[in-house]
This record gives C-alpha cells, structure tokens and sequence, in this order.
C-alpha cells in the first residue's frame, strides 16, 4: 500500500478543516501517557470556551491529578487548589465575580474520593458554577489506585484481584447523587472512547457553560476517559476496556437538564 | 481499485505516543502504524490514499499530532481513473 506525504500541508487547493490544538492550549506538548484521554477532554472544554465567546471571561479552578500539568499550557485563568476543594474555591470566586465563568477541572479521585463534601455543598448552595470531572475509575496520578468511583470487579494497584464490593463497599456514582439535589442545574456523562461520543460530550460540555450563565445552578459534566496505564491495558484496549467496565456503572447521556423540565 | 481521496492530513509523527486510538477511529480504515519508531522510539500512524477528512483521528488523538486539510476537488485514483485517461 502507498503511503501519502503528511510532513508538510498539501500543495493542491485545500481548507484546513481541523487543528492539531485548540487556539486555547499554548503547546501540543505534553507528558501524559499514550491512550490517556484526558487531553481529548480538555480540547473539548477549551473549544467550548472559545465558541462560547468566554475567553477572556473565565477562570479555571483546577483540583489534583494528572491534568493539573495543563495548568502550565491552557491560556485561562487557572487556580490550583488542595485535593478535592475545586468547588469551594470555584464558590468564593463565583460570587466574588458572578459575571465571569468560572469551571472546575477534578479527576474521580479529586471529586469523589477527597473532596465529596465540597461538591455536594456547592450543590445544596447551587452555586453558578460548572463541574468538570473526569471519571477514570483510578488514582492516574499516583500510580493507579482504587477511587472511591472505581467499578466492582475493576483491577487497580490496590485491589490487584478486582474491586470487591463485601470488601472495598460500591463505587460512588455522584452523577446521580448531585443530580438528585434540587441546586443542580444540569447533569450528564459523555466520553471520548470514540469520534461520535467526542462530539456528544463536546455538546454537554456547552449545555453546562450555557446553564452556568444563565444562572440556573451548578452545572455537572462526567467525562469517562481512558487510564491504561494505571488499569494496566495496552494504550490501543484502553477504550474498548473503558465500555466495558466503567461504561455499565455510568450509563451515558444526560441525567438531568433544568432548562428541558422548565420548558415542560 | 477505483480510489477517491477527499482529504489529507499532516501528522506530527514525532510527537505521537503510539497509542493507536487513531488507527481504530478511521471510518475509512487509511491509517496503518508505521514498521519504524519515531525519534523518541514509538511508532506512528501512517496515511494511505482514501482519507475523506473527516476529522475522526484529530479528535481521538491524545497527543494533537493530526491536523486535517479537505481538497477543493477530490483525488481520484486507481483503474476507473487510468481508464478515463
């Protein structure tokens, strides 16, 4: 089979149609490892931004794991704050500037395992602000150990034989917890195990920023994204093995959308 | 095999980490990883003519290495092109 040229643009008459960054991220570098999907994520959120016409108007509260190292390349305002308390700073922040944008970026560790108290305040308060979390079902960045959101039967570093329920007790789906307190304002879970689902939480992702500056309350936005390294895959089987495994417990789509049922 | 070729891409090899996310998005099935590493020893996705610029592989890609440009006029190629000639 020919291989076509691909160092250089093409000489014939053509449009670029897609970007190897979003205009919002500094440098395509970074030291994620192969299969992460992190990154996916977080182009999604910054090409929300830019559409949104939110640039120059938001800040990014940013918890810890291994996506705080785009906090050197995402041209945003960003705030990296101790383990889990993204949405209390996100709080103060919010009503300190209630015009400007303000989005947290947590893992499931971050939000659920170390921070589930801040999170579920913020609810109850229903605070303008939206909530990025992206679920892998592991600690990625201290080497891949059970969350408090890690799946039954899951294999991480600390239950190498599968994550049992008699013995670890049931992940916590807080999807489901925040969209059942009346201060949440929209709730959803995409992925970006493929091309379709990319596009699918691209459109999540913009509904949140929408209900945030409408006012409408706390805004939730789960995104499963692949870990191999710390579910100990090859980088290739990592989303195949994410639909199977996470993809059971959390069900895609939209949990709750506060505009749909005002409208009804 | 007649052979239509709507887009191209320019890949940034040396940046990839050879997941292979790409290699399974490509609705078109034109990308294959090459049989050599990259300058940080990984391989890489290679294109074969066929690409409709669909964006699939720029979206998958951890690692920002696709860029996607779509042609004004498509590229035919193969027998039903040759025989035209």
């Amino acid at each position: 089979m020919s291989i076509v040229m691909t160092t250089r643009p093409p000489e014939a008459p053509s449009n670029k149609v897609a970007s190897f960054k979003p205009t919002l991220l500094q440098t395509e570098e970074h030291h994620l490892c192969p299969g992460c999907g992190e990154p996916v994520a977080i182009r999604l959120v910054l090409e929300v931004i830019e559409e949104l016409g939110l640039a120059q108007k938001n800040v990014s509260i940013i918890g810890h794991g291994c996506y705080g190292s785009f906090i050197m390349t995402m041209d945003v305002d960003s705030t990296l704050c101790l383990h889990g308390r993204a949405p209390a700073v996100a709080t103060g922040l919010k009503r300190m500037r209630p015009e400007v944008a303000v989005w947290t970026l947590q893992g499931d560790g971050d939000m659920t395992s170390e921070g589930l108290a801040e999170i579920l305040h913020a609810t109850a308060r229903g605070e303008n602000i939206t909530c990025i979390l992206l679920n892998n079902g592991v600690f990625g960045d201290t080497g891949g150990q059970m969350t408090a959101s890690s799946v039954i039967g899951q294999r991480t570093k600390n239950t190498l034989e599968g994550r049992d329920a008699a013995y670890h007790g049931y992940p916590i789906v807080i999807g489901d917890m925040v969209a059942a307190m009346p201060g949440s304002a929209f709730v959803a879970r995409g992925s970006v195990h493929n091309a379709a689902s990319i596009a699918a939480t691209r459109r999540l992702i913009r509904k949140g920023f929408q209900r945030q500056m409408e006012k409408k309350g706390l805004s939730l936005v789960e995104i499963l994204t692949m870990c191999p390294t710390g579910w100990f895959v090859p980088a290739s089987g990592g989303a195949d093995y994410m639909m199977e495994s996470l993809g059971k417990t959390y069900p895609l789509g939209e949990i709750k959308d506060i505009a749909a049922t005002e409208q009804a | 095999m007649r052979q239509v070729t709507r887009g191209t891409l320019v890949i940034d090899a040396d940046r990839c980490k050879g997941c292979e996310l790409c290699i399974v998005a490509c609705p078109p099935r034109v990308l294959t990883m090459s049989r050599t590493g990259n300058a940080t020893g990984y391989l890489y996705p290679e294109l074969a003519p066929g690409c409709t610029g669909c964006t699939a592989c720029q979206q998958v890609c951890p690692d920002f290495v696709f860029e996607v440009y779509k042609y004004h006029e498509p590229i035919v190629s193969g027998s039903d092109a040759e025989r035209m000639q």
